[in-house]
């Protein structure tokens, strides 16, 4: 499952400035890395591991060259967990609610 | 024979893309070095609020509904002095076809790209802009490209950022990810020139007079419902288009002596072009972060006169702090029933303490909501930050701080506003013109231009134009 075909939805990654070539004035943590770039579309190669340098189609239409890092990538954020300081916060407000009705 | 396409060489050639990219040609509105006609700007590339109605009606956009908070404001009443506690309305603007009010502001952009005859548009942003634009886009049959900033050098995205990827993907859009920095901007101008594409930009005429009908909106329903415009609008502050935009609608339908009140959440202390700070922000925006620096200098957008010039309609300018815009969101959802999305709340933040203070018979208006989701939202930020090793407790909101601990707090009574000097702002932006150009002397010209820009006169521009001389700074 690791090879990608022609046609695959894939995610490529490219690297747009060197940390020597970043902007003047960028904080020092900046400019120590890379400006990175990462991009989706459709495989235009006839194969591809990750790590491979390949083209892709984008959504549009344009082609985009990097290296593939993923194959059908999923969406990664989420809720995230419930926080209970929140959680607390409804049941408190509400009884001051209802004590200021008397 | 390919054009270079090194930084430098693409950077020189910024404002030759600029120009073919939004179809304005600037110089047309300059009147020297420093100064230039703002309102010829607005109204020979705006279009007439008319105009804009029918526009925007075409794709859905606006007519959001006005909600009166009430059980907000029964709490602010309980809490406040006897006779005091103003009503509290909140304009629903997450019922915009993409979720925030940004749909007004892309909504002409995409017209006028489509009128001019482009293929596509590109815009650069991380916010709800580019699922704006994507909406937009997808209605009119253009192509888009958005250009996100989500990811730091370990390849960690924003919650935030990555759901507005996301929805812009569903819209059909192209999204260009990138790591943390300013060079977004060669990132963008590379695409425009490659592709053709109109330049959607947050900051062009059209950006801004999308924002209009906002204003007047506001101003003509509460007129129309409680017979009288409202005594505040409480509107979020970043690049100040939504200020901007906002204000001169409400004055444009009348409602002159309306308080005009911004709110950035106060992010003090983090870089925002710094990849470790990158991922200690639980807000992308409408925060101090980009609030500060455009109200000082709204020339820093990527088109190269602002039509956002947040100081020429800034009555009052405050600062919330994260854990209290937390706070407000859980509240919204679980005493008035409605489920927004963090940053979109950070004028509600604002709202509840100035309402404290207003007699119960005064109106304020919240400006906007945002929609809510996977990344946007309370659970997904928070846990996020205590990933970032941001600490995140319940306390005294006056011990938040910013990049190292969100304290949520512990009372309403704890909800405070911070109010910024706007005559230090005012002052520091016309340190940044003087700086802008070669100066030498002011022409009474310039002098006027800038007390226009700065909501001054002409004494307060040439006080702060002696304590420039006399220190080197103001």
């Amino acid at each position: 499952m690791n090879k990608a075909v022609r046609g695959d939805w894939v995610q490529i990654h490219r690297i747009v400035l060197e940390a020597g070539q970043r902007a003047a004035g960028v904080p020092e943590d900046t400019a120590r890395v890379p400006l990175e770039l990462r991009a989706k579309g459709f495989l235009l190669d006839e194969e591809g591991v990750p790590g491979q340098e390949v083209r892709v189609r984008t959504v549009i239409g344009r082609e985009v060259r990097g290296t593939l890092i993923s194959i059908n990538p999923s969406y990664p954020h989420d809720f995230g967990r419930p926080v209970p300081e929140l959680l607390a916060v409804g049941p408190q407000l509400r009884k001051m609610l209802r004590e200021a009705d008397g | 024979m390919g054009r270079d396409l090194s930084y430098q060489a693409v950077m020189a050639r910024k404002n030759e893309i600029m120009r073919r990219s939004t179809g304005i040609d600037y110089e047309e509105f300059s009147r020297g070095p420093l100064a230039f006609d703002y309102e010829l700007m607005m109204e020979k590339t705006g279009y007439s609020l008319h105009e804009v109605r029918r526009i925007q009606a075409e794709t859905n956009v606006g007519r959001t509904p006005l909600i009166e908070l009430k059980n907000i404001t029964r709490l602010v009443r309980a809490l406040a002095d006897p006779g005091k506690g103003a009503r509290i309305f909140v304009k629903d603007e997450a019922a915009n076809p993409s979720g925030s009010f940004k749909a007004r502001r892309a909504a002409l952009s995409v017209y006028e790209a489509r009128r001019k005859g482009y293929r596509g548009v590109i815009s650069a942003t991380s916010g709800n802009y580019g699922a704006a634009v994507a909406s937009q886009a997808a209605m009119r049959g253009l192509d888009c490209i958005v250009v996100q900033e989500v990811f730091d050098s370990r390849g960690r995205g924003q919650p935030e950022i990555l759901e507005k990827g996301r929805k812009c993907e569903a819209y059909g859009a192209e999204v260009v990810q990138l790591t943390v920095g300013p060079e977004l901007f060669y990132v963008f101008l590379l695409l425009l020139e490659e592709t053709g594409f109109f330049n959607a930009s947050l900051y062009t005429p059209f950006g801004i007079a999308g924002i209009e009908t906002l204003g007047t909106e506001i101003a003509e329903e509460v007129l129309d419902r409680e017979g009288k415009y409202p005594e505040a609008v409480v509107i979020t502050h970043a690049g100040g288009g939504n200020v901007t935009g906002a204000a001169r609608g409400l004055k444009k339908a009348g409602a002159d002596a309306t308080l005009i009140v911004g709110v950035s959440v106060d992010l003090s202390g983090l870089h925002m072009a710094s990849d470790k700070d990158f991922n200690r922000k639980s807000f992308t925006t409408g925060h101090t972060g980009f609030g500060v620096p455009f109200a000082t200098w709204p020339d820093r957008a990527d088109v190269p006169r602002n039509a956002a010039r947040a100081l020429r309609y800034l009555d009052r300018y405050v600062t919330v702090t994260q854990g209290e815009v937390f706070y407000v969101t859980e509240m919204l959802a679980v005493l008035e029933g409605l489920e927004r999305g963090p940053a979109g709340n950070t004028s509600l933040a604002a709202a509840i303490p100035l309402a404290k203070e207003m007699p119960q018979d005064a109106i304020v208006v919240v400006q906007e909501t945002e929609y809510t989701g996977a990344g946007k939202h309370p659970g997904a930020q928070l846990t996020f930050a205590r990933e970032m090793g941001v600490e995140v407790g319940r306390g005294d909101p006056r011990e938040n701080r910013p990049g190292r601990a969100i304290v949520i707090p512990e009372s309403p009574e704890q909800l405070k506003v911070e109010d910024v000097d706007l005559n230090r702002l005012r002052r520091s932006y016309i340190r940044n013109a003087l700086e802008s150009v070669n100066w030498k002397k002011l022409t009474s010209e310039e002098i006027h231009f800038l007390a226009q820009e700065t909501n001054t006169n002409h004494d307060f521009v040439e006080r702060a134009l002696r304590e420039y001389v006399s220190t080197g700074k103001s």
